[in-house]
């Protein structure tokens, strides 16, 4: 690049300050430290104006506060946790109800977003449409609203706990929130799972024996239906032969809430619900594109090599449009996670809620709050990127 | 751990602010500005509110005002800026706001560790609970297995963990960010029983429209001195929060109010109120003030009595009785050090 061909002579060779300017080259690089440099001292001057203003308050900079009681409660527990735990616990209950209604979210946000994507391309008008007015109206929405939506629907519509929508006195579904049975689990009950590990097992070897059999000798096994039949047959079996050794503790009427059973919290539904609506809409639009983009040839290749139609669409279409889905679904899968930062605005207690929230306010220590809050979601976030590329690696096309 | 300090304060100091000046002086500030920065609740009847012409008015924007009249001489001059019980303690401590007057209570933990400083005293409170009469709950202590909705960021959190634990009693508490949100959860149902300080409750009560169908129960769990506050660190401008306050208790004490104020300013046979009110002696030079600060706080606002009865009391819709609110020589607990 630098030596440009002149009509008045050959290049010149000597070095001069202008022409490191002159060069594009190395005028590339000068800027870019330039501008680095400008960065790094934007930072360090916010960094020192932090670290100043700290001094000026004299507010000690340290994690040691973690230790320390925090002295209130909080409402929905994935463990052990009263107002005697620590801060530390708190943020750990709150990470777990983060992870929770993500996880939750993830699974139903995919599962409606590829049902609407599908329905989203029917032949059938009405169908079509109606996906379509779907996706418009919950797409453009903010995520918020959706939220405040509809926890007001399940606060204000469902009936108070007294006159509960009871199913066989064994599901209730109240503005408290929806409860059902709890399994107290018996002695017995680790045969079950011993059955239910040995079904796993006998599954994936089945599984990978029949891919050999038919690579060897063409030979097709029901493969489906032998892991069916051990994964969940086998511990079903179990269960019989222990003699049903699960008993179930019924909610009942209290004085003021239904008490016994598992409950799931009005906030945890309306979260789990709006964020998997609203989400569910975008990752219809990717199902659809990435169904798009496999071009009417494939297909049409594939049914006349004699493939049946199912496994067109198994060995053919949907391998090549999860390449186009995957990398968009990711970025979901990251705006689930984040989204559910929101939890607070309805009383759900997340990360953000428990060690940002209520801990931050009672102990003072904002930065140190938001810096466990910041990595905390920067982790999941990341964590979330590199299995979902590892799955995209996975499926992409193998050039040879 | 330097470096991991320098990196990690980067992280978050866009959410602090760079303007932190602690120990700026604040009253420079504020009148080269020409006007005070007051951080109040997003709304509690009788104690924060906008009136017909969207202006905040109520028990705790007057202690603002009374400041603003004292060192700008214009109640007018204060941009108040709403908090939640989240952010009021990052407001203040970032300098978004000079001073706090919002209902905040007065603890050990957010004086010292918080780097606050409280200046006084406006409003003893209690924390309370109150139910639908219909419930037919008498006590606090028969709330087993209750839906409790609370305000989140408050000490009435924490006195609520306590009080259930000490009594060994269960429930469920449903966290809350602003009364406004508490009492449309409490009025669907989603709680059985709303707890915070029982004045709050009263005014929030007040506000329903059966008010009657509502009972507060007896038991008041802790002690919730609320009043205004200021940041550590800039004692001068604390000593003008602390003595505007002050001035308006002693007026009231002294039967100085809204009406008669000028008249007494000309002149009086009882030293004191001639002291406070600038016709003897300079006290107002001693904050950085002028001789009439305190004349011009009490003209503009009333005296303590007076912002009590005009916003809360009981020829109001929020009827709060003064009770320990009243002045000391009435058996209450209102007593400002003289001025002298």
């Amino acid at each position: 690049m630098a030596t440009t061909f002149d009509t008045n002579g050959p290049p010149k060779s000597s070095f001069s300050v202008s022409k490191l300017w002159t060069d594009k080259k190395s005028r590339g690089v000068i800027v870019q430290i330039i501008a680095m440099a400008i960065f790094c001292a934007v930072l360090a001057y916010l960094a020192n104006n932090v670290v100043d203003n700290f001094e000026d308050l004299g507010k000690p900079f340290g994690f040691g506060f973690l230790q320390q009681p925090s002295n209130y409660d909080i409402n929905q527990t994935l463990i052990e946790y009263n107002s005697q735990s620590s801060h530390g616990r708190a943020a750990v209950v709150g990470i777990l109800n983060t992870l929770l209604v993500a996880f939750c979210g993830i699974i139903l946000a995919t599962i409606l977003g590829f049902i609407l994507g599908v329905l989203r391309l029917s032949p059938n008008w009405l169908v079509n449409k109606l996906a379509y007015c779907y996706i418009e109206f919950v797409r453009n929405v903010p995520v918020l609203v959706h939220i405040l939506l509809v926890h007001g629907i399940l606060v204000h519509s469902l009936p108070h706990p007294k006159q509960a929508i009871g199913v066989a006195d064994s599901f209730f579904l109240s503005n408290r929130g929806f409860y059902m049975p709890q399994p107290l689990f018996q002695p017995l009950f680790w045969l079950v799972i011993l059955a239910f590990v040995a079904g796993l097992i006998y599954a994936f070897w089945y599984k990978r024996s029949a891919r050999i059999k038919q690579a060897e000798t063409g030979q097709q096994s029901p493969v489906f239906w032998v892991m069916l039949a051990s994964i969940i047959g086998l511990p079903i079996l179990a269960y019989f032969l222990t003699g049903f050794p699960i008993e179930w503790q019924l909610p009942e009427q209290g004085k003021f809430n239904l008490k016994g059973g598992m409950a799931i919290k009005p906030e945890f539904l309306a979260l789990w619900l709006a964020l998997s609506l609203y989400t569910a809409a975008f990752i219809a639009e990717n199902v659809r594109s990435g169904i798009l983009a496999v071009s009417k040839g494939q297909s049409e290749a594939a049914l006349a090599l004699g493939l049946p139609r199912k496994r067109t669409m198994n060995l053919v279409v949907i391998p090549q449009a999860l390449r186009v889905i995957i990398p968009p679904l990711t970025s979901q899968y990251l705006n689930i996670t984040k989204n559910s930062s929101l939890a607070i605005a309805i009383g759900y207690m997340d990360i953000v809620a428990t060690i940002g929230g209520i801990s931050l306010n009672q102990t003072g220590r904002e930065m140190e709050c938001m810096i466990i809050v910041l990595s905390l979601y920067l982790f999941f976030s990341l964590t979330i990127s590199t299995i979902m590329n590892w799955y995209n690696k996975r499926i992409a096309l193998v050039e040879r | 751990m330097n470096l991991f300090r320098y990196a990690a304060t980067a992280a978050t100091t866009i959410a602090l602010g760079a303007s932190i000046q602690a120990n700026a002086a604040t009253l420079d500030d504020i009148r080269s500005a020409g006007e005070l920065k007051c951080g109040i609740s997003t709304g509690v009847p009788g104690f924060a509110f906008t009136d017909d012409s969207g202006a905040w008015n109520g028990f705790d924007p007057a202690i603002c005002q009374a400041v603003a009249a004292a060192v700008l001489g214009d109640t007018a001059k204060v941009k108040y800026t709403t908090t939640t019980g989240k952010t009021r303690f990052t407001a203040l401590s970032s300098g978004e706001v000079d001073v706090l007057a919002r209902n905040t209570t007065w603890t050990f933990s957010r004086d010292t560790d918080l780097k606050l400083d409280f200046v006084g005293v406006n409003y003893y409170d209690g924390q309370g609970f109150m139910a639908p009469a219909d419930l037919g709950v008498s006590s606090a202590k028969e709330l087993d297995g209750a839906s409790v909705c609370i305000q989140t960021g408050t000490t009435t959190e924490l006195n609520l963990a306590d009080y259930f634990r000490v009594n060994g009693i269960s429930y469920e508490a449903v966290p809350i960010e602003t009364g406004d949100e508490a009492r449309t959860n409490y009025l669907a149902g989603r709680c059985d029983v709303y707890t915070t300080d029982a004045s709050a409750l009263a005014a929030q009560r007040a506000s329903f429209e059966d008010p009657s169908a509502h009972v507060l129960l007896p038991e008041i769990i802790s002690k919730e001195p609320l009043g205004p506050l200021v940041r550590h660190g800039d004692s001068e401008w604390a000593d003008i929060v602390r003595w505007t306050l002050n001035a308006l208790i002693t007026a009231e004490e002294l039967g100085i109010t809204s009406a008669n104020v000028d008249q007494m300013a000309t002149g009086t046979d009882n030293p004191e109120i001639n002291r406070l009110l600038g016709s003897e002696g300079d006290l107002g030079a001693m904050i950085g003030l002028d001789k009439a600060w305190a004349w011009r706080a009490i003209k503009a606002v009333g005296n303590y009595g007076e912002i009590f009865d005009n916003y809360i009391g009981a020829s109001t819709p929020i009827g709060l009785e003064r009770g320990v609110n009243a002045q000391w020589t009435d058996g209450g607990l209102l007593y400002s050090p003289p001025f002298r």
